[in-house]
């Protein structure tokens, strides 16, 4: 019980004295989760939605595929990722192993089923509302997913949300391919992780406290700004 | 726009739900469908939308069909809202058509206004009541002009006063040019609204005619039991 107090109180101090390496690997983890948000985000919305609206003959094993893939272990996509980057793999003239790049493409691989298949899910009760409608108006394919990804942006938006949430707790993908590097490649897990092998456990805690912080701020700023909760506002 | 409909039918999960139907409808004026429960009026209406899979037949326009289907909105028995202002539901089909933005405002504030929800423009338009809803979605057809307006039991569950405002709506639309083709179970409905009868059993035509006749002294006894009251089956 006193580590946890220890950690609390080292939270406290880190935040109070703003730590100079706190920042930056506060900064890192959220430049990295959110480039990866974005990217995944622009990929997952729209295929989710295709493939609610989308009739075609293997569609159901697309979908089963896209739901057993919301349970990739991160660490085998850490390892497909690093073997795809390393020097003697394919993409290893790049020079991406070890970069806070590296660290965003394993990250979009996990998150983007995810957020593929919340879309999907939700999109497709918004399609069985919309359909006859939409039809009726003679709209193309696209006006389609648009209206729809319009309309269903609040629901979408919980879909981001829980890529989001997946990606900033991430560790074991971002590990391998990032390699934990000080001033480079440490994000909060990452340093978590180190901690807690050196067993500084007040500092692990310590940055425990603040990505919860963290991951909740982030959660509570885009509600705020989307207003989803807000009477009247659609 | 008239259409002709030859040997259409449809056919759902091995049961034929309509026809074989030929069928000549008028090129203006307000048409409605009747008939029981089932009687495959809704069906009718989309496969003239083109929005129903014919099983067999053919229906024709006097346009090309991509130009027909352009021409036309349908109003659903339970109207569909976008969830969106009611602003933003007048103007969707006007963006769609790509009109610009101050056509598309200036055409909205005139329906907002014509269905007497001016003040509720920013109101999320499936927080309206039901009669609302309604009259914001056929405003919602009839914003873009169409040639063709097919309602699909506009009036089911509505008050007495939104009936009339909508009837008063669609002779207006008439009176403009647009052809309407119609379902409703409300014998009175037809009777103050429909130029020409299509009466519906079984999923077959039983009758076919303009509104006086029909109503004066029905053809068919299938006609004849449903404008009694009776049950027909």
């Amino acid at each position: 019980m006193s580590e946890i107090w220890a950690g609390i109180a080292e939270a406290f101090r880190l935040i109070w004295s703003l730590d100079e390496d706190l920042i930056d690997i506060t900064v890192r983890s959220l430049k990295v989760s959110l480039t990866a948000l974005v990217i995944a985000s622009m990929l997952a919305l729209p295929f989710g939605t295709w493939l609610a609206i989308r009739r075609f003959r293997y569609r159901r094993f697309a979908i089963s595929v896209l739901n057993a893939l919301m349970g990739l272990p991160p660490v085998v996509v850490g390892l497909i990722v690093y073997l795809l980057l390393s020097r003697s793999g394919p993409f290893g003239v790049l020079g991406l192993l070890f970069t806070p790049t590296a660290m965003i493409i394993a990250q979009v691989i996990i998150i983007s089923p995810l957020i593929a298949s919340i879309t999907h899910q939700a999109m497709r009760e918004l399609w069985s509302e919309y359909h006859d409608l939409l039809i009726s108006l003679n709209t193309s394919k696209r006006q389609r997913v648009g209206a729809l990804i319009r309309d269903g942006r609040r629901t979408l938006l919980t879909a981001a949300l829980a890529g989001f949430g997946r990606a900033i707790g991430e560790v074991g993908a971002i590990m391998i391919v990032g390699g934990n590097i000080d001033q480079v490649t440490r994000v909060l897990t990452t340093a978590i992780a180190l901690e807690t092998g050196k067993g500084d456990f007040a500092l692990a805690l310590g940055l425990g406290f603040i990505l919860i912080t963290l991951s909740l701020f982030v959660n509570l700023t885009i509600h705020a700004l989307s207003r989803t909760e807000s009477e009247g506002r659609w | 726009m008239s259409v002709s409909l030859q040997d259409v039918v449809v056919r759902r999960r091995g049961k034929t739900v309509l026809g074989p139907i030929t069928l000549e409808l008028p090129n203006a004026g307000f048409t409605m469908v009747i008939g029981p429960n089932g009687a495959g009026k809704t069906t009718l209406l989309k496969v003239l939308h083109g929005v129903e899979r014919i099983s067999s037949g053919s229906v024709s326009w006097s346009v090309p069909s991509q130009t027909a289907r352009e021409g036309q909105a349908y109003v659903f028995q339970s109207p569909i809202m976008l969830r969106r202002s009611v602003r933003a539901n007048l103007a969707y089909p006007l963006q769609l058509l790509g009109l610009n933005k101050a056509d598309i405002s200036a055409r909205v504030t005139k329906w907002a206004a014509r269905i007497g929800l001016s003040a509720a423009l920013h109101f999320p338009a499936p927080r309206l009541s039901g009669g609302e809803q309604q009259k914001l979605a056929l405003a919602r057809a009839l914003i873009r002009r169409p040639n063709t307006l097919f309602l699909d039991e506009p009036c089911a569950n509505l008050d007495g006063s939104s009936i009339r405002e909508i009837e008063e709506i669609l002779r207006e639309a008439v009176h403009a040019g647009t052809q309407i083709i119609m379902t409703t179970h409300h014998l009175g409905q037809a009777r103050r609204l429909a130029d020409h009868v299509v009466f519906l059993n079984n999923g077959q035509i039983e009758e076919q005619a303009s509104a006086a006749p029909f109503f004066d002294a029905p053809s068919s006894v299938g006609a004849s039991a449903f404008l009694n009251g009776d049950i027909v089956e």
